[in-house]
């Protein structure tokens, strides 16, 4: 119970949205987050989009790990 | 699906193997406290990954696992008046109480509902106006604030006959205590989801005051390898600090709206953790204002719950003092179709996490 799961919001009325994950399709509360918008990836933690996952960090942690292959195929 | 398969790229996971392997220097053990982590770590193979110089031992962040025994049998009790309707996580369902679980109760005729959150659980309340419904609020700063919402629409939009049954708890006390019981770790494995809502600050006491390391962790294995690589770097220089790894979902703030409802309907108490006994402020019950929605004010019960089978040794393993294979009735008498503990019960649990896993090993 204690997973959170990244999932795409597909459809927001008002403070309910629908988001899938995994090809399901969930009800999320959007009460804690903010500006919400369709195409946003979320975190779904019981019931509830606990936090929007951020696009730019997940970038530059991939790019971090583009640099470690680099550095090791060196 | 995006954010989950770059994460399980199998060429970077060797390459951050091959990475920690050229980092280690002495030996290492690290803790991770969350329960999903214990989960993704097992089920990702990530100890055989790692050298034998670094030691992953699991802590109490299941929140299945640390429910105590009274909490199981309060539940049971409440689910046996009429009228009355008890709203569940599912994995709360088979936990051992004193002499019974709510599964077995369920089968008997009691109205036992499984739901994946409070609002469902209020939506039953809207349904069901002639019955008293009860919702069992578990679970750390992740889930918490999802009950704090609920709480708050229910007192907004005037439903009477919703209640709570409260055992949500907080993660740093528990943290603290592990640290004060001279548990032998170099750092820990931060939860990344509780992160995500109070934000990576609230455990800066941790290098502060002990010089223990941090780093707050995401769920996928590349997550968790560049962690430990972290933590082995932070040990090696000695400059134990709080980093974050996790950072498409943590801040050093978190989600301040979240933090808000849980300060507006929760205030801090003591609660009991299985294993533990009481760590002092280390649980949520409802402010003052909502006690209307404490069905322990609505409906004192009085229960004496019998001590846990003294054979399981959960209580040491959530204390990362132990490890399953350490008990006797590992696989054996205890096994997820029919646990012992608590740990045997939960996907997140250790000893099913080992079961799962490592049992062929
Ligand atoms: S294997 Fe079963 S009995 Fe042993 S510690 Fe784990 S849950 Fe308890």
């Amino acid at each position: 119970m204690c997973l959170s799961i990244p999932a795409r919001i597909v459809s927001i009325d008002g403070c309910m949205a629908e988001v899938s994950a995994g090809g399901a399709i969930f009800k999320a509360g959007l009460h804690m987050i903010e500006n919400a918008e369709v195409g946003d990836y979320i975190l779904l933690h019981a019931g509830f989009a606990i936090k929007k996952i951020s696009e730019k960090e997940a970038e530059e942690t991939l790019r971090l790990f583009e640099e470690i292959n680099d550095s090791l195929n060196e | 699906m995006k954010y989950i398969d770059e994460y399980r790229n199998k060429d970077l996971i060797i390459k951050l193997t091959a990475l920690i392997n050229t980092s280690v220097r002495r030996d290492y053990t690290f803790m991770e406290v969350c329960g999903g982590h214990t989960a993704a770590i097992h089920r990702f193979g990530i100890p055989f990954l790692l050298p034998d110089s670094i030691k992953l031992i699991s802590g109490p962040g299941c929140p299945v696992c640390v429910t105590g025994t009274d909490f199981i049998d309060k539940s049971i009790a409440y689910s046996k008046i009429k009228e009355v309707i008890i709203c569940t996580f599912g994995d709360l369902l088979r936990v051992p109480g004193s002499t019974s679980s709510l599964e077995k109760e369920k089968t008997e005729g009691a109205d036992i509902r499984i739901v994946f959150s409070g609002l469902e659980a209020l939506e039953i309340a809207r349904f069901n106006s002639e019955k008293k419904v009860i919702f069992l609020g578990i679970g750390f700063e992740t889930t918490a604030p999802g009950t704090a919402v609920t709480i708050k629409l229910a007192k907004k939009d005037i439903i009477k006959n919703f209640f709570l049954l409260c055992a949500h708890k907080i993660m740093p006390p528990a943290m603290e205590a592990i640290i004060k019981e001279g548990v032998n770790i170099d750092g820990f494995i931060c939860p990344g989801h509780v992160a995500s809502i109070t934000g990576s600050a609230i455990f800066d006491f941790i290098p502060r005051k002990y010089n223990l390391s941090c780093v707050v962790t995401g769920f996928e294995p590349a997550d968790i390898l560049q962690s430990i690589l972290m933590l082995v770097r932070q040990v090696n220089h000695d400059v134990p600090k709080v980093e974050i790894q996790y950072s498409r979902a943590v801040t050093r703030n978190g989600n301040i709206i979240a933090q808000k409802n849980l300060s507006q309907i929760f205030e801090h108490c003591d609660e009991i953790w299985r294993g533990f006994g009481i760590i002092p402020g280390s649980g949520l019950k409802l402010r003052k204002e909502y006690e209307e929605f404490n069905i322990e004010k609505i409906i004192p019960l009085h229960i004496k719950s019998k001590v846990e089978d003294v054979l399981c040794i959960c209580g040491d393993i959530l204390r990362g003092l132990k490890t399953p294979e350490d008990c006797a009735l590992f696989a054996k008498k205890c096994v997820p179709e029919d646990p012992t503990g608590a740990c045997m019960v939960s996907n997140e649990g250790a000893c099913n996490t080992w079961y799962k896993y490592r049992i062929d090993e």
